[in-house]
């Protein structure tokens, strides 16, 4: 097992294997959304607008008589796309400027405290406002208003990790040994200092998801016709009355992939055993 | 007391600079013309010249930025380029609404997330715990937006009990404080319910218990006072969370408000507007930081000797 033992300690409780099903289910619609989807997801048939949940239609259609399901699924693609990037850029950014802060210290540091401390204040709600209200409207602006509204929490996290290393017996032999600083960072702090910054970083997908559906149905995120479940929704609206099949199902889609990511990351927490060092930064 | 007061008000000074010259910076990082993005399509020669000369946009940035601030803290925003109001006008009508929901939903979620944070302590493992579990579960992980539509579906379209939108009466608050106190109240529960575990645990309690004390009194009247410290510390610094839920929540319920004008001008791009409502927003979250500071220093003098 080695490696993989985590993951099979995960797999072995319920609430691991139910979320990491979940999740995969998720994935591969994501994956192979041309193949899964009955329908083209931008094909209009105004004739078919508003249908009820149905044989055909099984999640009913929308305003403009697009099948829901594939949008849904299609759906998927920009919710995971979206979460996906802009945490895995803002981890990699954080960890960066964390290590750099932690182990080098000096002004920089103070610097990058001072930074994260100011976006800290701030929820990133706020954040994600002023960012759109720079870039402009769209999934480029969302994906880059998440990544930075993030940045502080990995940086922090990372940092803490990196600080509490950098004074560890076998850390201050190698630099005695005469160890260079590329070698004492990525060879023995960063490894060591990965696995909370990346759980972290799974949990915060969620919340990345919650934003970008969040901004699609403030019309800020996804323009149409890219599927995007908030966006979806933001539609449905004005229809509340006699079509909330569009509201209901797309906001499913969005809560089962945030719980399972949120219940899958608890359990990796568990079977990595790290709550405590999450919990001191 | 007002040492500690003074120090924390000084030190938002920077961080009030630094946002508000970000906020600033928005019409002149916009792609285009700062004074096209601050001025109506088809205005005049002249008009552009009253703009570029009111923000003194032909002067280098940094004294623009001064100017601005300086109109600013004089109550003048700008027009509103869609609307064509001062801006103050329209955050003048707006912020009433925003400020009643802001305060009633984080009373609401204070309240119950301690009484149901204390029940799921007080009740361990119980069905009791396992519900509020649930719940927080539920109101970490559900979309506010979602929730509230949710609650126009059921309560207002459905049961016909609330309104569906709009603010014209109280009941219409009924709702949107729910939608936000949910999330809120998930905060404030999981809090409570770990900070009480935490204080049972400790020596004068198990003492409590061994002079006799009923079990509801200590955890009353002892073990929930001393874990009601940490609930303070979070609730301080997530009251902007709290309060830019309100954002979210107004737009959905169509209630007037600075989320919903901010939101409505972003898809405008009506810049002036934009900057305003971020300005007042971003000042909301700075001041009810603060007040969750000084509060918890006023329950806790370790607090005020460590900060001086």
């Amino acid at each position: 097992m080695g490696r993989l033992a985590p993951l099979s300690r995960i797999l072995r409780t319920p609430r691991g294997a139910l979320s990491a099903a979940v999740l995969l289910l998720i994935i591969l619609c994501a994956v192979f959304a041309p193949w899964i989807a009955p329908f083209d997801y931008a094909a209009q048939k105004l004739s078919a607008s508003y249908r009820e949940p149905s044989m055909a239609n099984w999640l009913g259609t929308d305003e403009f008589g697009r099948d829901l399901l594939s949008r849904i699924i299609f759906g998927a693609r920009t919710s995971l796309t979206v979460g996906v990037t802009s945490i895995g850029l803002s981890v990699l950014a954080g960890m960066a400027l964390g290590a750099a802060a932690g182990y080098f210290g000096g002004a920089f540091d103070r610097a990058v405290t001072i930074m994260v401390d100011l976006s800290w204040s701030f929820p990133e709600i706020l954040l994600a406002l002023i960012l759109i209200a720079i870039l402009g409207p769209g999934l480029t602006s969302t994906m880059i208003a998440i990544g930075v509204g993030h940045l502080a929490q990995f940086t922090r996290l990372t940092r803490a990790q990196i600080m509490s290393l950098k004074s560890e017996t076998y850390v201050e032999a190698t630099i005695n040994m005469g160890a260079g600083h590329a070698h004492v960072l990525f060879r023995h702090l960063l490894p060591n200092a990965m696995a909370p910054v990346i759980v972290a970083g799974m949990l915060a997908t969620g919340d990345a998801i919650i934003l970008e559906a969040t901004l699609g149905f403030f019309g800020l995120g996804a323009q149409p016709p890219t599927p995007s479940w908030g966006a979806m929704m933001s539609s449905g609206t004005a229809q509340i009355f006699i079509a909330p099949w569009i509201i209901i199902f797309p906001g499913l889609a969005i809560a089962a992939t945030v719980i399972s990511i949120n219940l899958f990351g608890d359990s990796l927490i568990d079977a990595l055993d790290i709550r405590q060092r999450l919990r001191e930064a | 007391m007002t040492g500690f007061l003074i120090k924390r008000l000084l030190s938002l000074i920077p961080v009030f600079l630094a946002v508000s010259l970000v906020i600033f910076m928005i019409v002149h990082l916009v792609p285009g013309d700062p004074i096209e993005n601050l001025l109506q399509i088809g205005s005049s020669p002249e008009q552009r010249e009253i703009v570029a000369a009111s923000y003194g946009l032909d002067k280098p940035l940094l004294l623009q930025y001064l100017i601005w601030l300086q109109k600013a803290f004089r109550g003048d925003l700008g027009e509103a380029i869609i609307l064509r109001q001062p801006v103050a006008a329209l955050i003048a009508q707006n912020l009433p609404h925003s400020l009643i929901l802001g305060v009633s939903a984080l009373t609401f979620s204070t309240l119950v997330g301690v009484t149901a944070g204390a029940l799921a302590a007080i009740f361990r493992d119980s069905w009791v715990d396992r519900a509020v579990m649930a719940t927080i579960l539920l109101g970490s992980t559900i979309p506010s937006f979602w929730l509230g539509l949710l609650m126009i579906l059921l309560f207002a379209v459905q049961l016909g009990w609330f309104p569906v939108s709009g603010a014209k009466t109280w009941s219409a608050l009924v709702l949107p404080i729910l939608t936000i106190g949910i999330a809120g109240v998930a905060l404030v529960a999981r809090v409570t319910r770990v900070s009480m575990g935490d204080v049972a645990r400790r020596d004068f309690v198990i003492m409590l218990h061994a002079k006799g004390l009923p079990a509801w009194r200590i955890q009353l009247r002892h073990v929930l006072r001393h874990a009601l410290l940490p609930v303070l510390t979070i609730l301080s610094l997530r009251i902007g969370w709290i309060l830019g839920g309100a954002v979210t929540v107004e737009y959905v319920f169509a209630r007037p408000g600075l989320g919903t004008l901010l939101i409505t001008s972003l898809n405008q791009r009506d810049y002036p507007v934009v900057q305003g409502c971020l300005l007042m927003l971003a000042m909301a979250v700075m001041l009810g930081t603060l007040l969750g500071d000084v509060l918890q220093a006023a329950m806790d003098p370790r607090l005020r000797e460590r900060m001086r």
